[in-house]
């Protein structure tokens, strides 16, 4: 059965380029970087030239890029460097929406004595630009905010955010895992002082991620080691993975005008399709600004795990926030910080794309899911015949 | 991904009794939508009181639609009384097992097969006195006692598993403790004997590896001693001894005394404990 992978979100295909770029690293030219010899220099200078295309993707300078071992890593020392050098504030602000690299990590500093201030969401997803504004104070030691939420696409003001936590001294970092690759970053056209992002949501492998860090900012390292990416990341680079990250950056770069078009063209058919085959469903955060790639549907009266397991029966590959499929009881965070309605959120999917998807793979899903949506709810006490009828909401 | 077995595979795939027996004799509804999950239970019983025909309705999981395909395919030939003792733990025996996470789907089905049968027989199940513990989930504390009763479960994080009972906003947690302290205190002055809940023979062997690897090993370790799992056949536990165990004159007197006093203690009364030289 062939695969339709839809779930690009979660991670994505080491793009053939990438692969071929890194294999020689592993067997072949396998000398350590910091090495004296040549064997080890040559490596470095390959190193090197990751390290200027990954910069070049989001217009950095080569020496603000760190590598580490994925996004949470990132998210984690970012975060944790910005309350080391403000020794004095105990303020961190955050959303209600991010992934757990940076969530979990806020609930953990809460109970260390953090005062934490997450930011709402209104129904569309969009932040709560007022709320934001006013809860920053002086004892503020950095925020944190997603650049465009991983579970809907919902794009962030981060731009905006960041200026005015710059204005009043305030560390910014954001979360740009789901950013990086599906729409262009020009860090010269912002004052953001840290980004995070990952290596294997941009057709590179898993276990590589990127904090870039602003010439300028105060830093603490996370870390401590040898003199690995100038002190800010102790730790033998990881050079297979560097190399390829540079290849994907690369590629990425190029591919941003079809993420754009081809990808978002897609995405467009396949809900604008579901929409007309499928009566009761909503699009979760489908007003606002969004990832080109993602889409987040809720099929009204079914529940979210059922509809992935029917899918994975026909090979086509998506995620849910139901709560069934996340081992929690409640549906997702996200869903349920938009207010989406029980009746919906248990039963969301998000088909996440990449520029590898094709037109005769919507199509595909687009005829096998209006089946396997109406079988549950056939099945479901809350749908009779062809109206819903809701017992307990 | 959750490790579901074939057969609950199986039967979310192929869901037997799906719908609503017209002019039911039993019935109930019981979940609601905002927990996740819901289960309508139809039942007709023949001329002779046995039940003719079960039907079900539900909104769930994979784990939820299987549980009740296997309790309708469970119903079907018993009489009420019969049919009042399929316990939670029945019904995932039948499936072969489910995920811990996901015994709440069996006990959905209990439920609603008790106040279906309730309904038959003109009971009114609302209590309206009783305490309702964990407000997001609406889970009262007759329906935790009772579970924990039935299943032995001893955490809050079990309770969560099969009631979903804590799994919200966390506030009932200390109550679930009390409830947990409150049903073991009870049984421990009744000194009534605990019956376990019967194990497929995989749930077995799993419990037996595990109970060696994680109790039984450590403890010998102490003594310079091990034992090495052999075999298990039925209810005989075959192990070879290892380390100081190997030489030492009393570890006949371990392995009875120690060895399988622990197993039946935490897996069943009947395992026997032999010692293989291998």
């Amino acid at each position: 059965m062939k695969t339709i992978y839809f779930d690009n979100n979660a991670t994505t295909m080491v793009a053939p380029e990438v692969l071929e770029e890194m294999l020689p690293y592993f067997s072949q030219y396998y000398g350590n970087p910091s090495s004296m010899h040549r064997f080890g220099g040559q490596v470095a200078k390959k190193l090197h030239e990751a390290r200027e295309k990954t910069a070049l993707l989001i217009g950095a300078e080569p020496d603000e890029i760190v590598f580490t071992s994925c996004g949470t890593e990132s998210d984690n020392t970012a975060i944790m460097s910005a309350l080391d050098v403000n020794p004095g504030k105990r303020h961190i602000v955050t959303t209600r929406v991010e992934h757990p690299a940076v969530k979990a990590l806020c609930e953990h500093l809460s109970e260390k004595g953090y005062v934490i201030t997450t930011i709402d969401v209104d129904s569309d997803g969009n932040l709560d630009m007022d709320q934001y504004e006013k809860s920053l104070t002086k004892d503020t030691a950095v925020v944190s905010i997603m650049w465009a939420n991983n579970e809907t696409g919902v794009i962030f003001p981060v731009e905006k955010a960041a200026q005015l936590a710059q204005e009043k001294g305030i560390i910014f970092h954001t979360d740009a895992v789901q950013v990086i690759g599906k729409m262009p970053v020009n860090m010269k056209n912002n004052v953001v002082n840290m980004l995070s992002f990952s290596g294997h949501k941009l057709h590179a492998q898993k276990g590589i991620g990127v904090l870039y860090i602003r010439r300028g900012t105060r830093f603490s390292p996370y870390l401590i080691g040898g003199h690995q990416e100038k002190g800010r990341r102790g730790g033998t680079e990881n050079t297979p993975a560097i190399i390829g990250l540079g290849k994907a950056c690369e590629l990425a770069g190029r591919n941003l005008a079809r993420e754009n078009g081809h990808v978002r063209a897609l995405r467009d058919r396949l809900e604008g399709e579901i929409k007309k085959r499928i009566p009761n469903v909503k699009v979760n955060g489908g007003r606002s600004p969004r990832l080109p790639n993602t889409s987040n549907i809720s099929f009204e009266f079914v529940e979210g795990e059922s509809i992935l397991l029917l899918l994975d029966q026909y090979g086509i590959c998506a995620s849910s926030g139901s709560a069934c499929t996340s081992g929690s009881l409640q549906p997702s965070h996200v869903l349920r910080a938009m207010g989406v309605p029980y009746t919906m959120a248990h039963g969301s999917v998000r088909f996440s794309l990449s520029v590898y998807n094709t037109s005769e793979e919507i199509d595909f899903v687009i005829d096998t899911l209006p089946p396997i949506i109406e079988r549950l709810r056939d099945m479901s006490p809350y749908w009779t015949a062809d109206k819903a009828v809701c017992a307990n909401p | 991904m959750w490790e579901y077995t074939d057969k609950v595979r199986e039967h979310f795939l192929n869901p037997r009794n799906i719908g609503e027996i017209e002019d039911p004799d039993g019935v109930a509804e019981v979940g609601s939508i905002a927990c996740g999950d819901a289960l309508k239970l139809t039942f007709k019983l023949d001329e002779n009181k046995r039940i003719k025909d079960a039907r079900f309705k539900t909104f769930g999981c994979a784990s939820a639609i299987a549980s009740a395909s296997a309790l309708t395919e469970m119903l079907k030939g018993k009489t009420i009384e019969e049919a009042m003792k399929i316990t939670n733990q029945d019904i995932a025996n039948y499936l072969g097992g489910l995920p811990p996470e996901k015994m709440h789907c069996s006990v959905l089905g209990q439920e609603a097969l008790e106040k279906a049968i309730e309904h038959y027989r003109g009971i009114s199940h609302t209590k309206p006195d009783e305490e309702v513990i964990c407000v997001c989930f609406g889970v009262t504390e007759g329906e935790i006692e009772q579970t924990v009763r039935q299943n032995h479960l001893t955490t809050i994080d079990e309770v969560t598993n099969y009631t979903k009972a804590g799994g919200g906003c966390k506030n009932c947690h200390e109550k679930i403790k009390a409830i947990i302290d409150r049903v073991y205190a009870a049984e421990k002055r009744e000194e009534r004997p605990i019956v376990k809940p019967k194990l497929t023979n995989l749930q077995k062997i799993k419990n037996i590896q595990e109970i060696i690897e994680h109790e039984i090993k450590p403890s010998l370790k102490q003594d310079g001693g091990d034992i090495e799992l052999v075999d298990i056949v039925g209810n005989r536990v075959l192990v070879a001894t290892r380390g100081a165990c190997a030489t030492c004159q009393a570890s006949q007197a371990t392995l009875k005394g120690f060895v399988e006093w622990k197993l039946r203690e935490l897996v069943s009364s009947e395992i026997v404990v032999e010692e293989v030289s291998l």
